[in-house]
């Protein structure tokens, strides 16, 4: 059960960096933000760091106005544009009248309350969560909430990230803090080392797979084991940012050298000594061995293959060398639920999910569109066409991903084997902008829901999959077992997180 | 906010099921093409209506009798995916002041409450048999009773749970939390003040 604020220890106590009892990171991070217990029974916990974009803002700025309340936390807020934008032309007044309103209007709040604002002119505009973590805003320690689901991500640091509706994006702008009640912690021990063609995504997948959609609410999940040790902080990001895919509102790996280290020299990090005092305090936060968990699940890496979604919910996945679930191998409570997504996806039970057909690749969103995701996509492209029937889609995470990206010739890698290089943001994970599907398509994304319509269609249907995955798809013109493929994809292109 | 105080909500019901319903079903992207929330409710649940209404079936958010339902009932996991706000304020605006059901999303019921829309759970069999009841008589009057945890119509009566905190929240009218969170705000400036990355080693942005 959660502990209640304050029965855990007199909250004199609550800042106290020598502990007489081992911890949880979650424990650690909540007690020194925790404020006081409101008269409703939630904690009053102070927000370190609140990302805005322009969906879930503006409702929240209007609220402020009409109070009359400033935003008490310029200093620790900080936006983008990533949702409407689009990712062909940027100039401005932008061709979508609809996108031009709501750029504008975060552009208007920003400016009139004093927030930083990473536009496109610069050069550190992209997905929210994307650039939170490459600008160094995000860090181990910090409570952080963004008006996104996928604010998760950030957990990755060992960050406390959640991601709130805009009535919550209003409490934090006026009093950079959020009324909330604590989780469960749940810690998912992964261990093994991944064959080749196995991603972090693969990873994730697996795990919402065997928790399920609903399985992680209430809880936070902490990520530990060896296989999440060696990742990079790529990785560890993919895994975070579907947390909520699982239920999980929120997700975290303990930081370590590898968080230091992709931290050091960040534009918002500390710098020079500071920077050492500062993985100093980091490190004191990360989970003490013999901390008390709410729940222990372990999964074996070494057995993992490619994942594959076949339904309309990020549950529903197979194994690429298997089929589409048959009624009579899953719990009665679940055959209704198989009947409604194998109706609409077209799929037919027992049929193998290796061969699916697809119309679009999409290689993009929060999830899976930092520079290691296209290093590896590019990789299996390199030197090959996309299937004629296939439209392939590559929009980076942000555009310092992009000039990475281009440094490396990535671009040029997607373009001769006939992808599309786009702007960066969120495009087509939730079809906000123009970069939608059309009537009944199947599109491969590396993106983080298959739900119905979510890619612009309301009968266009979504597989996930690893950015890998998603390019052998483009260039087969079905779903491929990746595996085989990895040994003699393209070479001279390294992998690894930036 | 002048939140007031929620001790019941009483009114006609409407069933929709299905356990998982995402908040993309609920309110698709594209109807977050907005600035403001006004109209949301037009959109409810747009492209599950449309599919309906193409395979011939009624939509319980298209049957005339429940035009002016008050309160919803649901399966399971009911809210999953996007924190858009957008999903239970084209609930409310849409008439619906009480959501009964097994299970919900974890961010959708906090977004819930937070607008004065109570999610109150129950198990999936007792579930079941509100959902009968509701889908049978559509003229029946619903009581959902924050205060006591019951919800009735004609001879039907069942105790559902609601997490405290929210039930606190509802029923003391602080559901609305802006004006608590920046009461005695010196306790927020302590906090802050000991954070060391406010202070001690801070990113200069350069």
């Amino acid at each position: 059960m959660p502990r209640a604020w304050g029965l855990s220890r007199p909250a004199s106590s609550c800042y106290d960096h020598e502990r007489d009892m081992p911890d949880t990171l979650f424990r650690k991070v909540w007690d020194r933000h925790a404020v006081r217990p409101l008269a409703n029974g939630q904690t009053q916990l102070y927000v370190g760091l609140h990302l805005v974009h322009e969906v879930t803002s503006p409702q929240a700025f209007d609220a402020l106005a009409a109070h009359g309340w400033p935003v008490r936390a310029p200093h620790r807020t900080f936006a983008t544009v990533d949702h409407i934008l689009p990712t062909l032309s940027l100039v401005r007044p932008l061709a979508d009248p609809m996108a031009e309103t709501m750029t504008s209007a975060l552009e208007r709040n920003c400016l009139s309350h004093g927030i930083p604002l990473f536009d496109p002119a610069s050069g550190a505009q992209g997905i929210v969560h994307v650039i939170g973590p490459e600008l160094g805003l995000t860090q181990p320690g910090l409570t952080i909430t963004c008006g996104d689901s996928h604010t998760s991500t950030h957990g990755a640091f060992g960050a406390l990230a959640f991601g709130i509706g805009t009535s919550q994006v209003r409490d934090v702008l006026a009093s950079q803090c959020l009324a909330v009640s604590p989780l469960r912690v749940r810690r998912i021990t992964v261990t093994g080392r991944l064959a080749p063609g196995v991603y972090a995504k693969d990873v994730i997948l697996a795990i919402i797979n065997t928790l399920g959609v609903g399985g992680g609410a209430g809880h936070a999940y902490e990520y530990a084991g060896d296989t999440i040790d060696r990742m990079s902080m790529d990785e560890r990001m993919t895994i975070c940012n579907m947390s909520i895919e699982g239920g999980a509102r929120v997700g975290y790996v303990n930081p370590d050298q590898t968080t230091f280290d992709y931290l050091r020299g960040r534009r918002f990090a500390p710098a020079g000594e500071a920077f050492d005092r500062a993985c100093r305090w980091w490190s004191s936060l990360a989970s003490d061995p013999g901390a008390a968990y709410d729940d222990d699940v372990t999964i074996d890496a070494s057995t993992l293959a490619p994942m594959v979604t076949w339904g309309i919910d990020p549950g529903q996945s197979v194994r690429v060398d298997d089929v589409v679930p048959r009624p009579d191998t899953v719990p009665t409570s679940e055959r209704a639920r198989l009947a409604e997504a194998a109706a609409f996806m077209g799929m037919t039970p027992g049929q193998p999910i290796a061969g699916t057909h697809i119309d679009v690749a999409f290689i993009g969103s929060c999830t899976n569109a930092r520079l290691s995701d296209l290093r590896e996509a590019a990789r299996m492209v390199s030197g090959q066409r996309l299937a004629r029937h296939v439209r392939g889609l590559v929009v980076p995470g942000s555009q310092a991903v992009a000039a990475d990206a281009e440094r490396e010739g990535l671009p040029e890698i997607f373009r001769a084997a006939g992808f599309e290089w786009r702007h960066a943001g969120c495009s087509m994970c939730l079809a906000m902008n123009p970069d939608r599907l059309t009537g009944r398509e199947v599109c491969a994304s590396s993106s983080n829901r298959n739900f119905k319509g979510r890619q612009g269609s309301p009968t266009g249907r979504t597989l996930l999959m690893s950015p890998a995955m998603v390019a052998a798809a483009a260039i087969a013109g079905e779903v491929v077992d990746v595996r085989p493929l990895i040994g003699s994809a393209g070479s001279g292109v390294s992998t690894g997180c930036s | 906010m002048s939140a007031s105080a929620i001790a019941g909500v009483r009114g006609g019901g409407i069933v929709l099921r299905g356990d998982d319903i995402d908040t993309d079903r609920i309110i698709p992207a594209r109807f977050l093409r907005a600035v403001t929330f006004e109209g949301l409710e037009a959109s409810v649940f747009a492209d599950d209506r449309r599919e309906a209404a193409r395979e011939g079936r009624v939509h319980s958010f298209d049957d005339p009798a429940r035009r002016e339902a008050r309160i919803l009932f649901v399966n399971a996991n009911f809210g999953c995916g996007s924190s858009r706000e957008h999903a239970p304020q084209a609930l409310y605006r849409r008439g619906l002041r009480a959501i009964v059901g097994t299970s919900f999303a974890e961010i959708f019921f906090g977004n819930a409450v937070a607008i004065g829309l109570p999610c109150l759970s129950a198990p999936a069999d007792t579930i079941a048999t509100l959902m009968a009841h509701a889908a049978a008589h559509p003229e029946a009057e619903w009581v959902v009773d924050v205060a006591s945890l019951r919800v009735s119509a004609d001879e039907v009566s069942v105790d559902v749970t609601l997490e405290a905190t929210a039930r606190a929240a509802l029923l003391s009218g602080t559901w609305d939390v802006t004006s608590l969170l920046l009461e005695r705000y010196d306790e927020v400036e302590r906090v802050a003040a000991r954070l060391p990355y406010l202070r001690e080693f801070v990113g200069s942005g350069n």
